[in-house]
């Protein structure tokens, strides 16, 4: 027995040595190298969110693509950083007197990122391509409004024939349908960036890979991992690289706001894109002076379908469901990252516009749940005849949270349980679209360009985002109006009595304007909270220049 | 032995077309595309681009279309990365999660069996109860809690490592997700040879063994390991290929180039092919490592040797 017991013990020692060993190895693994939170001077780390899709403006779907495009190439027309519109390539414009045409004036030092001369037929290419049914463009809306834009996309009429001429070198002409005053804010976004032809014709399908794409932005694609990293570097030929301060620029591709918060934590991000909603106090008291929250151009909203019951031809019960939510618990209690509660579709902060509001904004919650029960006793719904309501949201911990409390908010105005069924974004979208399943939705709208325009037209009876199936000829009328209006003061007045009409019929409910979150260094200067949400990366700079991270 | 091989490789075949008919007909059930968003596409638009990827054409068309792709090699180009093909996505991807895995099989193969031997031998002691408590943990607490553990120790709060997967080549950026991928396995391979061992161990010939003087170390290295391995083997090789294939979780907290995102994400964005790219992949691993594995019962144990 004790000859066994001794036999034994060496046996497990050793075995404990071996274990020993291996974890040893594994922690002196640790010390072989420094972890690389310092990388090169003047590289600037911003996490992004999900991962840009594609770096060709005209198949890229996501925003964390287009904010990257804008890194990377330039239109006629730019930001500076408040979000003010700056010239772009283009140095100056002309329109003409009836707002139709506009003729600019491009820059003799524009230069593409392979050292060649930015010309006004790379724009008439580009622009071109863009609604070339060959190429399959998923956004054509930006240049809807050119001279046979929409012919073209639908194959009636020849790519050549697009309202866009090279009139010389350093001279682009685009002639419009019909006035869009909006139209120099349209020429910033990356589908109606210049394209360089000749590295289409060389690659093809593959020009906007790594080592094949040439831009004209401040940056050019210096390297890109699918799914996790893109590598700018400055773009030496861009015409004011002068004043572009940081050498290098990673997006980092992290979709969990807390793995974001962590590299920001550890330096290893100077930018972040997103905070963690669940500690957000947290994040509030840690990092107070890094943390960054203002609001965008941006509305979460419930949707009605109103192509069937119980919302068709019922406004009672869509303005009754709206008046009980009281949209202060839900910023308050649920988002609580300083949103602001929505009484309009349009978000305010366009110059000149007053959006219109929801009646019941004035009133008290007891007036609120008073008129709601009469309009929807009107709609003929009782505490025996009860409302039976599905809401529909897709996926997500707040949305979650906004629906359970939207539910509770009717149940104790109305007495009736809507049921909440969560889906996945895809589903949902599809749902929304098909419109023969839904209800109530949840969906977002963010403005591309700031005019009540960019989310007025999404009521419009023929506009594909119309997801509650709206039709109104009285909207879409005025609409018209304001589109053939040239004097801007009376055209936002057509366009508020529009929103007043949309807010009357109500078919959708406006919950919160939405607000960016980003952590961003101490060690960065040059950022400045704007409500489009962009933040071009040469605009920024480190406050210390000698050490970049 | 080669004639085993080669007729299970034959054999392959079949579900491996089984495989790809199963998932195109079930990504294409699923509600929604890959161009759908809250932002409509107008009608024309979305006929362009039907046409460009061939979404227009009745769907057993499609199927031939995809399947004479796939026999040529060609999985087609992907729909979300639309500047690279389902080839290149998975390409990039594969020498990344590989190492990772392997990696993290390695440590786990080391730590799991090391654990699971010494409590074995010294079972139902202090030392056993400690290390079979850890593993419990180790299976129990998931990685989504582990890995953002893990960076907050090393990483955020002693700072000795990176939060996440830093460019350039260091290997300090490989410690914490290795880590993350290798406990949950270190934990399931200690307690399966643990269990498998102490029979093991209680056997006649290992009685007689010991009768005959040998070292306990020495019964243990040379008889008893060999046939307590088998259970062991059983649960590697469908774990090999789940961790050499990445996990969604690991990459999306490190934000690692992995297949484990690009298979979810791929599926959340409806990229068909990708998906359907994916699958093969996996389908052909798990086939490859349980034709291993069997090969392997074969070396273990000679009595399921096969002919």
């Amino acid at each position: 027995m004790t000859e066994s017991a001794t036999r034994r013990r060496p046996a497990s020692a050793k075995l404990t040595v071996v274990f020993l060993l291996v974890f040893a190895a594994l922690f002196a693994l640790q010390g072989c190298e420094q972890p690389d939170t310092a990388a090169e001077p003047t590289t600037l780390h911003r996490g992004v969110g999900s991962d840009p899709d594609s770096l060709d403006a005209h198949k890229a779907q996501s925003v964390q693509a287009f904010a990257v495009l804008r890194d990377l190439s330039e239109g006629l027309m730019a930001y500076d950083r408040h979000g003010g519109l700056v010239p772009g390539v283009a140095e100056s414009h002309s329109v003409s007197e009836d707002g139709l045409r506009y003729t600019f004036k491009l820059r003799e030092d524009a230069r593409w990122s392979n050292g060649d001369p930015v010309t006004a037929d790379d724009f008439v290419y580009g622009l071109r391509r863009l609604v070339d049914p060959a190429t399959a463009a998923l956004r054509v809306k930006a240049i809807a409004a050119v001279v046979n834009a929409n012919e073209i996309v639908a194959g009636d009429s020849a790519p050549e024939t697009l309202g866009v001429t090279a009139l010389d070198p350093l001279t682009l002409e685009i002639v419009l349908e019909h006035p869009t005053p909006y139209f120099l804010e349209l020429l910033t976004h990356p589908t109606t960036h210049p394209v360089h032809a000749a590295s289409v014709a060389a690659h093809g399908a593959a020009f906007a890979r790594p080592g094949n794409l040439v831009t004209n932005g401040a940056y050019r694609l210096l390297n890109l991992t699918p799914g996790s990293l893109v590598e700018l570097e400055r773009n030496p030929y861009y015409w004011n690289d002068a004043n572009t301060a940081i050498d290098r620029v990673h997006y980092h591709a992290l979709p969990q706001p807390m793995s974001e918060y962590n590299r920001f934590r550890a330096g290893e991000l100077h930018v972040t894109s997103n905070v963690p909603p669940d500690i957000f106090e947290d994040v509030q008291a840690s990092f107070p002076a890094e943390l960054r929250i203002a609001l965008t151009f941006t509305t979460y909203y419930y949707g009605y379908n109103v192509t069937r019951p119980p919302f068709k031809d019922s406004p009672e019960l869509r303005r009754a469901l709206s008046m009980a939510i009281d949209r202060d618990v839900l910023v308050e209690k649920i988002t609580r990252r300083g949103e602001r509660p929505a009484y309009s579709w349009v978000p305010p902060g366009i110059t000149g516009y007053e959006p219109a509001e929801l009646s019941f904004k004035g009133l008290d919650r007891e007036e609120r749940n008073e008129q709601a029960r009469r309009l929807y006793a009107a709609a003929g719904y009782s505490a025996e005849n009860p409302a039976e309501i599905e809401l529909r949201y897709n996926t997500s911990d707040t949305h979650r949270r906004i629906a359970l409390a939207v539910q509770s908010m009717w149940r104790d105005v109305f007495g009736f349980e809507a049921k909440l069924i969560n889906e996945e974004f895809a589903v949902l979208i599809a749902n929304m679209q098909a419109r023969e399943i839904t209800e109530v939705f949840r969906s977002s709208w963010g403005g591309e360009y700031i005019d009540a325009h960019s989310f007025l037209s999404v009521f419009e009876s023929d506009n594909p985002s119309n997801l509650a199936g709206w039709s109104s000829a009285e909207y879409d009328g005025l609409m018209r109006r304001a589109a053939a209006e040239q004097n801007s003061e009376a055209r936002n007045r057509h366009l508020e009595e529009a929103e007043r009409l949309l807010l009357t019929e109500q078919p959708l409910i406006p919950l919160y304007y939405y607000v960016s979150k980003h952590l961003v260094s101490e060690d960065i200067e040059g950022w400045a909270d704007n409500v489009l949400d962009f933040h071009y990366s040469h605009h920024l700079s480190f406050a210390d220049a000698a050490d970049g991270d | 032995m080669l004639r085993f091989a080669l007729r299970r490789l034959l054999a392959a075949i079949p579900t491996l077309l089984l495989v790809i008919l199963l998932a195109f007909t079930l990504v294409r059930i699923a509600p929604g595309g890959p161009f759908d968003a809250e932002r409509g596409l107008p009608p024309e638009v979305e006929a362009n681009i039907a046409r460009a990827y061939h979404l227009d054409e009745p769907l057993p068309q499609q199927f031939l279309r995809y399947l004479g792709g796939v026999i040529k090699g060609d999985f087609g180009p992907s729909f979300r990365y639309s500047d690279y093909t389902v080839s290149q996505v998975i390409g990039g991807a594969l020498p990344v999660s590989l190492s990772l895995g392997a990696l993290a099989m390695l440590l786990a193969l080391l730590l799991g069996l090391g654990a699971g031997a010494l409590a074995a031998v010294r079972p139902n002691t202090l030392l056993d109860r400690a290390l079979m408590t850890v593993a419990m943990l180790g299976i129990s607490v998931p990685v989504f809690v582990v890995a953002p553990l893990l960076v907050l120790l090393f990483a955020v709060t002693l700072g000795w490592l990176p939060a996440g997967w830093t460019s350039g080549d260091n290997i300090s950026r490989y410690i914490l997700p290795v880590l993350a991928l290798a406990l949950p396995q270190v934990a399931y391979i200690a307690r399966i040879l643990r269990g498998s061992l102490i029979e093991v161990l209680a056997s006649d010939y290992v009685r007689t063994a010991r009768a005959q003087g040998l070292t306990t170390f020495r019964i243990l290295v040379v008889h008893a390991l060999r046939p307590a391995l088998v259970p062991v083997l059983s649960h590697l090789g469908p774990a090999v290929v789940g961790v050499l294939t990445g996990s969604v979780v690991v990459e999306q907290v490190f934000g690692i180039a992995g297949l484990g995102q690009h298979f979810v994400n791929g599926a959340l964005n409806r990229d068909y092919t990708l998906v359907l790219g994916l699958v093969i992949l996996y389908a052909a691993l798990i086939i490859l490592a349980n034709l291993i594995v069997d090969i392997l019962y074969g070396v273990l144990d000679p009595r399921v040797r096969t002919a």
